[in-house]
């Protein structure tokens, strides 16, 4: 079994770009503030395959995502909508173009480490639920296209 | 006049650094205070020279830890104007001591067609056990709400009472809010509904005077580390005759009057509430704890909070954040803001790097935050040993983020 990122974390080797430990403002590089102010791809498909929502509620994030499937299994388009601090809606922002027109196995195979790799920026363990809602939202999408989940309501 | 300078000297943690080196600015106190040497070394001196069972065991040390066992039951009740050491119960936390009500007279008491009556601004520990006790008893919730201004509606409230209401279970300061409500036409309203009335005295007890004969409330429950005290332990004071009529919580040890395989009878108060071995060293930290907030005063401490909330609203009236609840006047020690373009949670993170400790968040609040409309605030909250260069700090340290965040 693999270590969880908070244990790489906790170890100190997770991706930190800085060297530093991880501060704040380190956290808040141009590229974070930039998908944060200019989310992309925010706004909501109709119709949607599948549309689902999630909440931190450690901070009161929330995310929610509409994509479709294409008959080659791979996500045509994706929107997603949301509020919260800027790391989670960053993240949804950087996720969301990563996956647009990938098949679903490639997508499914993203795992925690990644998505922070993909922020760039060192993520303190409290703020580690920020940074991979956008995510789980993503796989609960995907579960419930793939009918191992029900929808909700 | 309190001397927080001189205050500070008995907090060592207060010296230490954070995020690389800044000084530590701790504005997260109505989440738990730090604590004084006074009290760090009483409850260390207790498991160095003292440490034995209390109660029952026969023996020099099992007298000495019993003697300081009551003798806490004792102080906690001479600072709260309690009538005697049989009124005060101790418990885990502010939280148990809620859930202690809520099980023994809530749960046993409630019928279908009671009501129970709580406001907007609860914290969740003294919400979610009244939804758990009214879901399982088919007793109706009553929720009171807030005026504009963020202070609790009283015309509602008044509205809200009818011979059906059993329990009320009102704050005396909210943690989100601030607001200080009036717990003495509360407990009269109350009262005259024919109501028992629970206060919860987390955010009020450790800041200011508390006096439950003057405002004659039968429950007032508090947490001891958020008084300078250690975690572990909680208070519930209880009216003698309310006590005496209620059945206890946990059962097991101590508790017990006499045990047979029929049944058992229940142990003179306080200790019939106290199942198991109780938390002593913890009982030992708040002595110490409340002679030292006593030595300082409380109502000097209220002085010194109020002075430092006016101008943490002084300052901030030039930042476009938006104040959560009502003027410095009609609340306590603590300011909950919002700002414009940062979320909270980012706020809280670039102050830890100023050094600045905050909460951010919903507070344990959730069903306020929904009410305001809000998803979360970041909350300065203050105590003895807080400055004026902290607030400055606070103030400076939220503009600094707006300049991260390029706004």
């Amino acid at each position: 079994m693999t270590d969880g990122i908070e244990d790489r974390i906790a170890r100190g080797s997770a991706p930190n770009p800085s060297g530093a430990a991880p501060s704040g403002e380190d956290m808040y590089r141009e590229h974070i503030l930039d998908h944060y102010k200019h989310p992309r791809n925010f706004g909501v498909l109709k119709p949607a395959a599948v549309d689902h929502e999630a909440n931190n509620p450690l901070c009161g994030d929330q995310i929610r995502l509409t994509f479709n499937v294409n008959d080659k299994d791979e996500i045509s388009d994706v929107k997603f909508t949301g509020r919260g601090c800027a790391i989670s809606q960053a993240s949804a922002s950087l996720l969301t173009s990563r996956v647009k027109g990938k098949p679903l196995s490639e997508i499914k195979a993203i795992d925690r480490d990644q998505v922070v790799q993909m922020l760039g920026i060192p993520i303190s363990p409290v703020r580690l639920k920020c940074a991979l809602l956008s995510l789980a939202v993503l796989r609960e999408g995907i579960e419930i296209y793939e009918k191992k989940l029900p929808p909700p309501g | 006049m309190l001397d927080a300078k001189a205050v500070r000297r008995d907090f060592p943690i207060l010296d230490r650094k954070v995020s690389g080196g800044k000084p530590l600015v701790y504005l997260d106190n109505a989440a738990t205070t730090q604590k004084p040497t006074q009290v760090i070394d009483a409850m260390d001196r207790y498991y160095r020279e003292t440490n034995s069972n209390v109660h029952r065991s026969i023996h020099e040390l099992g007298e000495r830890a019993t003697e300081q066992y009551v003798a806490a039951h004792e102080r906690v009740a001479e600072f709260i104007g309690a009538s005697s050491y049989e009124e005060i119960v101790f418990t885990k936390n502010c939280t148990e001591a809620l859930n202690l009500v809520a099980y023994s007279r809530g749960l046993r008491e409630l019928k279908p067609g009671d009501e129970v009556v709580i406001s907007q601004m609860e914290h969740h520990s003294n919400f979610v056990p009244w939804l758990e006790v009214c879901r399982l008893t088919g007793a109706k919730l009553r929720i009171v709400p807030l005026t504009p201004e963020g202070m609790l509606d009283m015309a509602a409230y008044e509205a809200a009472l009818s011979r059906r209401t059993r329990l009320v279970s009102l704050t005396a300061m909210s943690n989100v809010l601030g607001t200080i409500t009036p717990v003495k036409e509360i407990v009269k309203l109350g009262h005259e509904a024919g109501a028992t009335v629970i206060i919860d005295g987390a955010q009020s007890v450790p800041h200011s005077a508390t006096d439950v004969r003057a405002t004659g409330e039968d429950f007032l429950a508090f947490s001891a580390h958020k008084m300078l005290g250690p975690t572990g332990i909680g208070v519930l004071y209880g009216r003698r005759e309310k006590l005496l009529e209620m059945e206890p919580f946990l059962f097991g040890g101590e508790m017990i009057g006499r045990v047979t395989n029929e049944g058992a009878t229940w142990n003179d108060l306080p200790w019939k509430f106290e199942a198991g071995t109780p938390v002593i060293a913890e009982a030992v930290g708040l002595h110490a704890a409340i002679d030292y907030l006593d030595a300082l005063g409380m109502d000097a401490i209220h002085q010194h909070e109020r002075k430092l909330v006016e101008r943490a609203f002084e300052r901030l009236a030039h930042l476009p954040v938006k104040i959560i609840g009502p003027p410095p006047s009609k609340r306590g020690g603590l300011v909950a803001v919002e700002m414009e373009g940062i979320h909270a949670h980012d706020l809280a993170s670039l102050l830890n790097d100023q050094g600045v400790a905050v909460r951010a968040g919903h507070h344990c609040a959730q069903p306020l935050m929904n009410a305001l409309g809000i998803a979360s605030t970041v909350r300065a909250s203050f105590y003895v040993y807080n400055t004026p260069a902290e607030v400055d700090a606070f103030v400076a340290a939220l503009e600094h983020a707006r300049k991260v965040f390029q706004l």
